[in-house]
């Protein structure tokens, strides 16, 4: 044993991941046929698969959690793990842009090529002639091709509001950060507290936001190419969002609890992260789906 | 800075600590042992997707319908792909990243054990849900592996909600499997092994994990796309709502192009370690080959159209698709001139290994020649969706990355095991394959240069004797992977005679500086690298 | 068990006896190598072009290859070579980058030449708009009154093996487009369902045809003559079962016969409207429906009617085709949006669909007995 390298710590064996494949197995079967039976009015088990992956995963991430949190308290993890997992976590980030990006990727492509081409622009004169000559290709798409009409959603109200909120919500999870970094565990409680609570405001608020659409704009998430790339991008944001208050939520529960140190707090770190993440999505959201 | 296990909590890096039974494979966190799970996998995964290249190739045989009716065949020339694709390369190349990367770089296990067995355990259950979809009410996925919408779409059965999330959970296992690949080589390196004196196989890897980050949840957004446009009634493909079906095409390609360098870029660092070994002299170039790599990486994200010359787009955009892709050529060519630098005025044998490496740069060179062909546009309009493509990409897929794993096989195998392989068998199963695999795909440029198109369970009678030639060549080709299976189950077994820990006389690298068979965690105390 | 067994001793049966060996010696003199150079001035370019990429590549393949093989021969051990040490120039790696580089560019310029040319389908003589759909195509003259459908002829006996195959097997259509030769015709392709490609190698023109966009393409024949393609990206079960056939005429014999098709187009209409009047008895109406039902319904639904689960439901024994007669009249006009199932008011007579309804409600033990006539779907398309 040479002192002069840092401790490196090999977990033993551990039955968590193999429950996690498990879970993400039954999750899979059940999502699949929910989707099948829903969609096709139709009797089966999905449902109960679903649920059962759903309680397993919970059970994994409590159990390996768990497990994870107790070394890290006894002081297991070197250094080196703790770069580790920052940047397995950087990483994990980095794909979730690019899960966005194929989103954006789409409403790009429909605004600036596949609207404009089926009402007849760069070689598609013969599409807008033959195909839909009564057509109209504008942005946003209020009436499709085959006639669905819907209505565009302003960015003035709620998404402004929202969008405030959530920048605020970005700057005191940096506070409680910094608080944390101090050492200054009543400031931290205050700040986290409030970051998740702004979390919670902004979800209603969405969730408000989409009972308007459906019920008063005939916006809906099959009304068109527009309505597609409003709800899927805007819904998997409120995903994250929802996942990223869980995550600050529990790190909330765990400050109350005293864990964190000023050096040692990896969870809280990714958990801010993912934070600032979910805040920069939605402004790329609110720039490109709301006001252009 | 780095890392040695002299944690007391942990106390299984003793050989006779090991646990054992079941529970060893399924709760393992042991680079090695999670190495041989994705190997064994990836092997069961080749021999299941090859069993239905068998299938379309007794089809094929002849003219008319004699074995499967057309829908089944498009769900076999499907699963095959798919399977072949996610299910035998990328766990293959995953596996050797397990075994090797910890190894070459002098550290003692990956930089997340639990998640890397979370990543593999994924991958069993994700084909458990494609391959029972095939004995499913409708079948299985019968649009092609790229899924073109809307055939996934209006026009697929409803299984199709499970190929969705099977492929999900299967991005999952990537993205993780990637971000461990990743993070072990940034920060677990030993004292002194600097970025550029790290072993090439290494290097791609670095790059491949990469490239699978970025592109994965590409390809996760496009089948929910697929997914909401079947049973939400969302119109990202269907031009009635606003969208395109070529968008799909877009969306999927710009996985799938950088996807195709994934099943190869691991391959270029395995042929780089084979062929300095069996030359007796260091590899040519070692930085162009780097730097290659990155290029030939960073090239892949701008030339995902060249697959879809025939969709309509401007010609300005095929004329941009066109000359990015040819450009891929050049840092692939610097590759190739390198190997072949590397073994002139060598000192060269001839050892299993190195038979396969050196039939992976004939072959493969061919293969990328050939795509070379299919880069240029006008042409293109004749090549494509013909059994042409289908020479060019499996020229690149079996004789480049089937070979370059089995290669990487044959060349650490006595490492893993402490025994030498059966070298008689060995040979065997080399020009078995060897030939075969050319009777096998080598009439294929010709069918499709006459007009055959792809993806068809019936042809038109001037077809007829090359196919026939095609789908012997395909049994003989299936039967020679059986030998190679009895070659592996001889070497579980640990049959074969005991090899020092250097193996191969010309062999450099940390990983020959250990005991044969390597012990569990590798390296006890970081090596020094000079 | 029984059922794969059979097939396993019809595939050793074919194996050993090998019909194809005797069959495919007749059509020797067609058997190709090598692209075709085509009839149209494009396509004899893509062919050149084609065959210079092709010496290129053997040419730096050769190179490589021979440089690889000569240090296998002389470098080896064997032969008591002691290894060199160099192991790296940048010269050479600069000279290995640039002239490959210089290569691409000798490549490129001529591609991006020919590709201009291919992608100019202005000013044309002549357009037809060609729908793909599964799995036939669609043709219809935009300068013309005449439209119709082109499907596979071949014969589902030739296919199963029952009868021998003949020399066009697979690449005969029922009715094949007509165009004129000297002529430049732009071709509007575009799909009713899924993405087909309409494919003729000897024009060099394939061309994807996406639903509800229209791409193009254009070709001028010179020669007179038949050429065969197929359709060329997957589009479902019948996909290798999609050709296209074109025939080029002189300009003078091509008018004389768009003037008949007018002709004859115009004629069916008039005698659509006689038929409506008429009533045809149930047997005339099943022997009528049988035909209509193989040609157009079984490729999906089946001979024996009982669909592919899961993907083409069975008509036998089928709600709609036992009870809802307005139903199935419903959806045999006008398809069920969304899904595979066509509308065949405009791609059937009434007569036809009159037919093709009586027999599905009476044929493979549907027996309802009940007989519709072609005023029946008039009523239905028309509302009258
Ligand atoms: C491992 C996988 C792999 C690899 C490495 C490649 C490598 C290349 N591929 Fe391939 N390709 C596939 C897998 C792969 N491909 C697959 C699976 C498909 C079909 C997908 C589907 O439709 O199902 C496909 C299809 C495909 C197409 C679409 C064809 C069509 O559908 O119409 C094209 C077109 O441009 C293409 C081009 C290329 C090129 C230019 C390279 C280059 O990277 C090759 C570079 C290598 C060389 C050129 C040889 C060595 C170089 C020299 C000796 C130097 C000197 C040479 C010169 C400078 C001229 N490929
Ligand atoms: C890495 C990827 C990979 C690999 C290794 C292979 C390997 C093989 N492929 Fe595959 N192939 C693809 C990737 C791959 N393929 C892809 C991506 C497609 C496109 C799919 C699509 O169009 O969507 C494709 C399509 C494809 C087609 C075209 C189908 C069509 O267009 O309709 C054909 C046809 O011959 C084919 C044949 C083969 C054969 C004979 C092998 C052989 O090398 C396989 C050899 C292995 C074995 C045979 C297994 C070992 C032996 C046994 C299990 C014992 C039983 C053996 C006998 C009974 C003899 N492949
Ligand atoms: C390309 C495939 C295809 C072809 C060709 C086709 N059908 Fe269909 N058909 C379908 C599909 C798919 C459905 C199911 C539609 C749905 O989901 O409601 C269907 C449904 C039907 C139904 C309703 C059956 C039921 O029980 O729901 C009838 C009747 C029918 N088809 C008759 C015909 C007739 C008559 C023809 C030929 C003139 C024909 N079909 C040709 C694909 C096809
Ligand atoms: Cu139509 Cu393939
Ligand atoms: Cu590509």
């Amino acid at each position: 044993m040479s002192e002069k390298y840092e401790k490196y710590y090999v977990p033993a064996e551990s039955p968590w991941p193999f429950m996690g494949a498990v879970a993400l197995f039954l999750l899979a079967v059940g999502a699949g046929n929910l989707v099948i039976e829903i969609t096709r009015d139709k009797e089966g088990f999905g449902g109960y698969f679903l649920t059962a992956g759903f309680i397993t995963l919970f059970f994994m991430l409590f159990g390996w959690f768990r497990n994870q949190i107790h070394e890290s308290m006894a002081g297991m993890y070197s250094a080196q793990l703790d770069r580790s997992y920052r940047q397995g976590m950087a990483w994990f980030i980095f794909s979730e842009v690019m899960f966005f990006m194929a989103f954006f990727g789409a409403l790009f492509y429909a605004r600036v090529i596949s609207v404009p081409w089926l009402g007849g622009a760069s070689n598609n004169l013969a599409t807008y002639e033959v195909l839909w000559p009564t057509f109209e290709a504008i942005w946003p798409l209020v009436e499709t091709p085959d006639g669905t009409k819907t209505q565009a959603m302003g960015w003035f109200g709620l998404p402004l509001i929202n969008t405030v909120i959530l920048l605020i919500s970005s700057v005191t999870c940096h506070i409680a950060h910094v608080a944390l970094e101090k050492n200054q565990r009543a400031k931290l409680k205050l700040w986290l507290g409030i970051t998740v609570l702004l979390g919670c405001i902004f979800l209603v608020l969405q969730v408000e936001e989409y009972i308007h659409a459906y019920t008063e704009m005939g916006l809906t998430l099959d009304s068109g190419i527009y309505g597609n790339t409003f709800f899927m991008l805007t819904g998997f944001h409120g995903f994250h969002v929802t996942l990223g208050t869980v995550i600050l939520l529990i790190m909330f529960l765990r400050v109350l609890k005293g864990h964190f140190t000023p050096d040692n707090h990896f969870a809280f770190q990714a958990g801010s992260w993912y934070w600032h993440f979910v805040d920069v999505v939605w402004v790329l959201l609110f720039f490109f789906v709301y006001i252009l | 800075m780095t890392t040695v296990t002299d944690d007391s909590h942990h106390d299984d890096h003793h050989e006779h600590h090991i646990p054992t039974g079941i529970k060893r494979w399924l709760y393992t966190t042991n680079h090695k042992d999670i190495g041989t799970l994705y190997l064994w996998f990836a092997f069961i995964m080749f021999l299941t997707g090859g069993a239905m290249a068998m299938v379309i190739r007794a089809e094929l045989f002849q003219p008319g319908l004699q074995i499967v009716d057309p829908n089944f065949f498009n769900q076999m020339t499907t699963v095959h792909g798919l399977v072949m694709v996610f299910g035998a390369v990328m766990p293959a190349f995953t596996g050797l990243a397990n075994w090797l990367v910890p190894m070459m770089i002098g550290a003692p296990d990956m930089a997340l054990p639990r998640m890397n067995n979370w990543s593999f355990w994924i991958l069993p259950f994700a084909f458990l849900i494609l391959l029972s979809s095939l004995f499913m009410e409708g079948g299985g996925p019968a649009f092609g592996w790229t899924f073109y919408a809307p055939l996934s779409t209006t026009y697929s059965n409803d299984g199709t909600a499970l190929f969705v999330f099977a492929v999900h959970i299967m991005g999952a296992s990537s993205i993780m499997g990637a971000i461990n690949v990743i993070v072990t080589i940034v920060n677990m390196r030993a004292p002194g092994m600097t970025y550029m004196k790290m072993p090439l196989f290494v290097w791609t890897w670095l790059i491949t994990a990469f490239l699978l980050i970025a592109v994965m949840p590409v390809l996760a957004g496009a089948v929910t796309m697929v997914l909401t446009d079947k049973f939400f009634g969302t119109s990202f493909f269907d031009a009635a709502g606003g969208g395109d079906p070529v968008m799909f095409q877009h969306i999927f390609w710009f996985f799938g192009h950088p996807e195709v360098y994934i099943m190869i870029l691991p391959a270029f660092g395995i042929i780089s370690a084979i062929v300095p070994t069996f030359a007796r002299k260091r590899l040519f170039g070692y930085a162009s080959m780097v730097y290659a790599t990155a290029s030939i990486a960073l090239l892949s994200f701008i030339v995902w159209a060249h697959h879809m010359f025939t969709t309509g787009m401007p010609v300005g955009a095929e004329l941009f698709f066109m000359f990015a892709t040819m450009l891929i050529s050049v840092p692939t060519g610097v590759k190739v001139f390198n190997w072949v630098a590397t073994m002139w005025r060598g000192s060269m044998t001839f050892e299993v290994p190195m038979l396969f490496a050196l039939a992976f740069i004939v072959l493969f060179t061919i293969g990328g020649l050939s795509g070379l062909m299919l880069a240029i546009t006008p042409v293109d309009f004749q090549y494509h969706d013909t059994y042409f493509v289908v020479a060019h990409f499996h020229y690149v897929l079996v004789t480049g990355a089937i070979f370059s794993i089995m290669a990487a096989v044959y060349y650490w195998l006595p490492k893993w095991t402490g025994k030498m392989f059966h070298i008689g068998l060995a040979k065997w199963h080399f020009w078995c394959s060897l030939v075969s695999v050319n009777v096998l795909f080598f009439p294929m440029h010709f069918v499709g240069l006459a007009g055959m198109p792809r993806r068809i369970p019936d042809y038109a009678l001037q077809f007829a004797d090359f196919n026939k030639w095609i789908s012997i060549g395909g049994f003989a080709f299936g039967l020679s992977q059986l030998i190679f299976l009895a070659l592996l189950i001889k070497a579980c077994k640990k049959q074969g005679e005991p090899v020092s820990g250097q193996v191969w006389e010309g062999a450099e690298g940390l990983e020959w500086e250990i005991p044969s068979p390597a012990p569990y965690h590798s390296f006890e105390t970081p090596p020094e690298v000079k | 068990m029984k059922k794969i067994l059979s097939k396993a001793e019809s595939v050793l049966a074919v194996l050993l006896a090998n019909p194809v060996f005797a069959e495919s010696e007749k059509h020797i003199d067609q058997y190709k190598l090598n692209m075709t150079e085509g009839v149209t001035d494009i396509s004899a370019k893509v062919y050149d072009l084609h065959m210079l990429m092709f010496w290129i590549c053997v040419v730096i393949g050769a190179g490589v290859f021979i440089a690889m093989f000569i240090s296998m021969y002389f470098h080896r051990k064997s032969r008591g070579y002691k290894p060199a040490t160099f192991h790296e120039s940048v010269k050479v790696e600069i000279a290995w980058t640039v002239i490959p580089f210089i290569i691409l560019i000798a490549m490129a310029v001529p591609a991006a030449n020919l590709l201009f040319d291919m992608e100019d389908a202005s000013e044309p003589d002549l357009t037809v708009l060609v729908t793909g759909s599964q799995w036939k195509w669609h043709y219809k003259y935009m300068d013309n009154d005449v439209e119709f459908f082109s499907k596979m002829a071949t014969q589902a006996e030739q296919i199963d093996g029952k009868f021998a195959k003949n020399e066009n097997y697979l690449l005969e259509v029922d009715r094949a487009l007509v165009i004129p030769t000297g002529k430049k015709v732009r071709f509007l392709i575009t799909s009713d369902d899924v993405i087909h490609a309409w494919w003729v190698p000897d024009f060099a023109v394939k061309q994807d045809a996406n639903p509800g966009f229209i791409n193009d393409a254009w070709a001028k024949v010179e020669q007179p003559g038949v050429y065969r393609g197929q359709c060329a990206e997957l589009c479902g079960k019948d996909h290798g079962f999609m050709p296209v056939v074109v025939v080029a005429k002189e300009p003078a014999e091509y008018d004389k016969w768009i003037a008949e098709q007018q002709a004859i187009q115009q004629k069916a209409k008039e005698e659509e409207q006689r038929l409506l009047a008429m009533n045809m008895t149930m047997d005339e109406a099943m022997a009528l429906g049988e035909k209509v039902y193989n040609a157009n319904c079984a490729a999906c639904h089946m001979p024996n009617g009982e669909g592919l689960p899961g993907v083409f439901p069975a008509l036998k024994g089928s709600q709609i085709a036992l009870e809802d007669q307005p139903k199935h009249i419903d959806v045999l006009v006008n398809g069920v949006t969304g899904t595979a199932m066509q509308a065949y008011a405009k791609q059937l007579s009434m007569s036809d669909l009159a037919a093709v309804v009586t027999y599905e409600r009476n044929a493979w033990g549907n027996n309802t007995g009940d007989l519709v006539q072609a005023k029946d779907i008039n009523a239905a398309i028309n509302g009258k």
